[in-house]
C-alpha cells in the first residue's frame, strides 16, 4: 500500500477527537494541514518525534500549517499520551472502524497500525507532499516538513 | 569543540537532562575524537534542558563551556537554579555576570540556533551523533561503539 501521492485530492475520512466533533475532510479546507501518522501512543520513538515537532509549533504557524497526530489508538490513550508528553499537537483517532483513514491515505501497516508517515495537505484539500518512513522506527525529521512547506520538494 | 585537531569529527546534538546523552558523552570522552556539542533541548520531555543549555553558554562567555558541560552531565538530576549557581561558583565564574548572561536574549538565541541547525540536519531525538556523514540517533548501541573504535 503506497502513501497517497502529491497532487491527489485527500480522500474522504473521519477521525475521532477528544471532546470535539469528528475531524473530517471538510476540516482540511481553508487550512494547511500536516497529518503526522505514527504507529502507537507511548512507544518511545513517537515520543521524541512529537516532542520535537511540538517545539517547532511557532515555526509551523509561520507557514500557517497545523500539525495533527494520527494513530489507531483510542482517544483516551491519545489523551493520556499527549498529557504525558506535555505537547499541544492535537491527536486524531483512527480507532473505529479501525485503520480506515490510515488505509484511505495509504498509511496502514499490515500489522494493523499506522505507518510512520507525513501528509501535507493544502487549503484545497489536495495533497501537496507525502512521506513514508522506510521503517516504523525511522523518524522523519521536521526538516522534511519545512522543505515541503517551502516547496523545495 | 574539543579533542585532538587531527581526530575524526563527531557532532553531537544533545541536552543535559537526557540520560542517553550522558551515556554517549561518557563513551566519547574515552575515545580520540574531536567533539562538537550542539544544544538540542526538547522542553516537553526535559523541562530543565533549556535552562541548562543556557547555563553552559553563559559559562562559555567566561571561557568555561566544557567545564560547565561536564559538571552538568555529571549531575543530571540536579539542574535547578541553585545547582547551576553552585556549578558556576565551583568553576570560579563571576556569578553576577553568569546570572545575567544565562537569562539574556543573546544566549537564548545561541541555544535556539543550535536547535534549529539540528532540525535542518534532520535531528528528531537525542542524542544524535554525526560522524563522517553517518547519523546515529538515540541510545548508544554496541554497534555505535564498534564503529567509533574502528
Amino acid at each position: 500500500m503506497a502513501i497517497v501521492a502529491a497532487g491527489q485530492p485527500a480522500p474522504d475520512f473521519t477521525l475521532a477527537r477528544f471532546e470535539a466533533p469528528p475531524f473530517t475532510r471538510a476540516d482540511l479546507e481553508g487550512h494547511t494541514t500536516v497529518l503526522v501518522f505514527y504507529p502507537f501512543a507511548f512507544s518511545p520513538v513517537c515520543t521524541d518525534q512529537l516532542s520535537v515537532y511540538d517545539e517547532l509549533r511557532d515555526e509551523f504557524a509561520v507557514h500557517d500549517a497545523t500539525l495533527y497526530g494520527v494513530s489507531c489508538d483510542a482517544i483516551w490513550s491519545q489523551r493520556a499520551f499527549k498529557d504525558q508528553l506535555g505537547v499541544e499537537i492535537e491527536q486524531l483517532s483512527d480507532f473505529e472502524p479501525k485503520g480506515a483513514t490510515c488505509r484511505a491515505f495509504g498509511a496502514l501497516h499490515p500489522g494493523g497500525f499506522a505507518q510512520r508517515a507525513l501528509v501535507l495537505v493544502g487549503p484545497e484539500a489536495i495533497v501537496r507532499w507525502s512521506h513514508q518512513a522506510e521503517s516504523p522506527g525511522d523518524l522523519p525529521g521536521a526538516n522534511l516538513i519545512f522543505d515541503a512547506l517551502a516547496g523545495a520538494v | 569543540m574539543r579533542g585532538p585537531a587531527d581526530a575524526p569529527l563527531a557532532i553531537v546534538y544533545g541536552d543535559y537532562e537526557c540520560p542517553f546523552c550522558a551515556v554517549l558523552e561518557a563513551g566519547l570522552r574515552t575515545r580520540a575524537l574531536q567533539v562538537c556539542f550542539r544544544h538540542f533541548p526538547v522542553r516537553s520531555s526535559h523541562p530543565r534542558a533549556f535552562a541548562a543549555a543556557c547555563a553552559a553558554e553563559a559559562a562559555a562567555a567566561q571561557s568555561a563551556f566544557w567545564p560547565m558541560h561536564d559538571a552538568l552531565f555529571a549531575d543530571q538530576a540536579r539542574l535547578e537554579d541553585p545547582h547551576l549557581w553552585a556549578h558556576a561558583q565551583a568553576l570560579g565564574l563571576d556569578l553576577e555576570r553568569f546570572e545575567a548572561d544565562r537569562r539574556s536574549a543573546a544566549i537564548a538565541e545561541r541555544v535556539k540556533a543550535g536547535f534549529r541547525s539540528g532540525v535542518r540536519a534532520g535531528v528528531v531525538s537525542t542524542p544524535t551523533l554525526f560522524i563522517a556523514g553517518e547519523r546515529w540517533a538515540g541510545r548508544p548501541t554496541p554497534a555505535l561503539w564498534a564503529r567509533l573504535d574502528e
